[in-house]
């Protein structure tokens, strides 16, 4: 594995510390006038998803992490893994719970994800940012009220709640942000 | 704007006649800290296969303690400085020093005219600004509730990690002058000079650089440091004469390089000649005029006011 030292630390930078992955966020460079360098570092543990800050003497190495996101296509939820495929190779891949995380309520069959490998094992799955989901509950349309002011809720059929402007009904598809869970437009 | 700068410095000193004087880059010697890395370059007499070692200079302090020993009286610069493995928003590894040194001028003295040309430049540009200063135990004991010439490495220790700062021990271990920074740059300096000029005073002894001891306390030495918008701009000493205590110092920086596996420097053999025929007494202080001009326009890193920094050079 290659080994990295702060000078290299720049954003998106994945390596190991305590035995556990992490991306680094920023990295600023602190030197007193007459004294020792330190790099403040600001990172994502990419299990946990925890941001911290820690501080390193200039010079520190590190290891780099075996860390990869690769796009790869959902394929289906067999009650505790969910399964993607890479579709170039039909490689599959089973992530745990603790992997999809939120981005479950967002996974349609067949949706491309980006599904990030740590030593061969999924340990994040990030959705597309724009998913076409239909509504299985909502309150019923209301004609004529185009405004979109207001709102309601309404249940995807992934399970996601989101609001959508009153005129919108069930068994419509809908265009949604994952990034904020916001409804983008209606699919014809 | 730096032009205007520039221009209103020049004036500033004139009217205070001080000279403006021009030192070599190049040079022979080089600083000791262990804090600084210079750049070395090989130099090549012509026709000659042979080079020796030149260094860049790491600010201009050596080459203007000769002048003023030659007895050049009050003079001041404003020149490159370099200095190697320093890069970020703060630190370019080449920059812009502004180094003046007053000869009788005791620290008071050389601070209020540091405030007065700092304020002068600050006006120039429509902003208000005002000044304090505080020493640099009162700012520990008023932010981090212990005592930088007396508290332990368990009292800093038990303060980093409840600030969050666990990591510390590893990093500095028992070396008290590396508690010292880590603490004052991580929760002292990031609020300094936010809503005035801070001048930092009576630093501890084990953190001299070049100032002079202290007459009345030998705790303290005679150095202050300069901050503006949380940034460190400069260091003012009132300068230390004695060439034997000044040997001493480069000779301890030396063994904590060689400690630490550092290059090792060539002493500045030619100052401590100009130090032994005598420095008049003097203070002098350095500001880093691309971080002052950061401070002054209200930017957030070194790129916006140099043209080109290190990754464009």
């Amino acid at each position: 594995m290659a080994t990295v030292s702060t000078s290299d630390f720049k954003g998106g930078m994945k390596l190991m510390m305590d035995g556990e992955p992490y991306n680094i966020l920023e990295n600023e460079f602190v030197k007193p006038g007459k004294g020792q360098a330190f790099n403040r570092v600001k990172l994502r543990n990419l299990k946990t998803g925890r941001v911290l800050e820690r501080t390193f003497k200039s010079g520190e190495t590190f290891e780099t992490a075996d860390v990869v996101d690769t796009d790869m296509q959902y394929l289906y939820n067999d009650g505790e893994l969910w399964h993607f495929m890479v579709v170039e190779t039909f490689e599959q891949y089973g992530a745990d719970e603790a992997a999809v995380a939120d981005a479950k309520k967002w996974l349609k069959e067949q949706d491309i994800c980006q599904v990030t490998l740590y030593n061969g094992v999924p340990i994040g799955v990030a959705p597309p940012n724009f998913v076409e989901l239909k509504i299985t509950e909502t309150d019923p349309g209301v004609r004529g009220d185009t405004s979109g002011g207001g709102g309601k809720p309404a249940t995807l059929e992934t399970g996601a709640v989101v609001r959508v402007p009153l005129f919108i009904g069930i068994d419509e598809v809908i265009k949604v942000d994952t990034r904020t869970g916001e409804y983008v437009s209606r699919v014809k | 704007m730096r032009a205007r700068v520039n221009r209103a410095i020049r004036e500033f000193f004139e009217d205070r006649g001080v000279l403006e004087v021009e030192t070599p880059l190049l040079s022979r010697g080089t600083v000791t800290d262990p804090g600084i890395t210079p750049f070395i370059t090989a130099y090549h007499r012509p026709g000659s296969p042979h080079s020796e070692d030149l260094y860049l200079q790491t600010s201009p302090e050596f080459a203007m303690k000769r002048l003023l020993a030659a007895g050049s009286g009050s003079i001041y610069q404003m020149s490159k400085a370099f200095r190697n493995e320093e890069q970020g928003r703060y630190h370019n590894p080449e920059f812009t020093l502004l180094e003046w040194y007053r000869v009788d001028f005791d620290l008071d003295q050389l601070l209020d005219e540091v405030e007065a040309l700092i304020l002068m430049l600050a006006a120039s540009l429509g902003k208000g600004l005002t000044s304090r200063r505080i020493s640099y135990q009162a700012l520990f004991l008023e932010r981090l509730e212990c005592d930088p010439l007396i508290s332990s490495h368990h009292e800093f220790q038990a303060k980093a990690k409840a600030l969050g700062l666990p990591e510390a021990s590893h990093l500095c271990g028992e070396d008290r002058a590396s508690w010292l920074d880590l603490l004052f740059g991580h929760f002292i300096q990031p609020d300094l000079g936010r809503e005035a000029l801070t001048i930092v005073t009576d630093y501890p002894a084990i953190l001299p650089s070049l100032a002079r001891a202290c007459p009345h306390d030998p705790h303290y030495v005679e150095r202050s440091e300069l901050f503006l918008g949380g940034m460190e701009l400069g260091n003012g000493f009132h300068e230390l004469r004695d060439p034997k205590e000044q040997r001493q110092r480069f000779e301890r920086d030396l063994e904590r390089r060689k400690l630490h596996g550092q290059v090792i420097p060539s002493m500045d053999e030619r100052l401590l000649d100009a130090l032994g025929v005598g420095l008049p007494a003097c203070s002098g202080m350095a500001i880093g005029l691309d971080r002052l001009l950061m401070a002054l326009i209200g930017s957030s890193s070194l790129e916006e006011v140099i043209g080109f920094p290190i990754e464009r050079a």
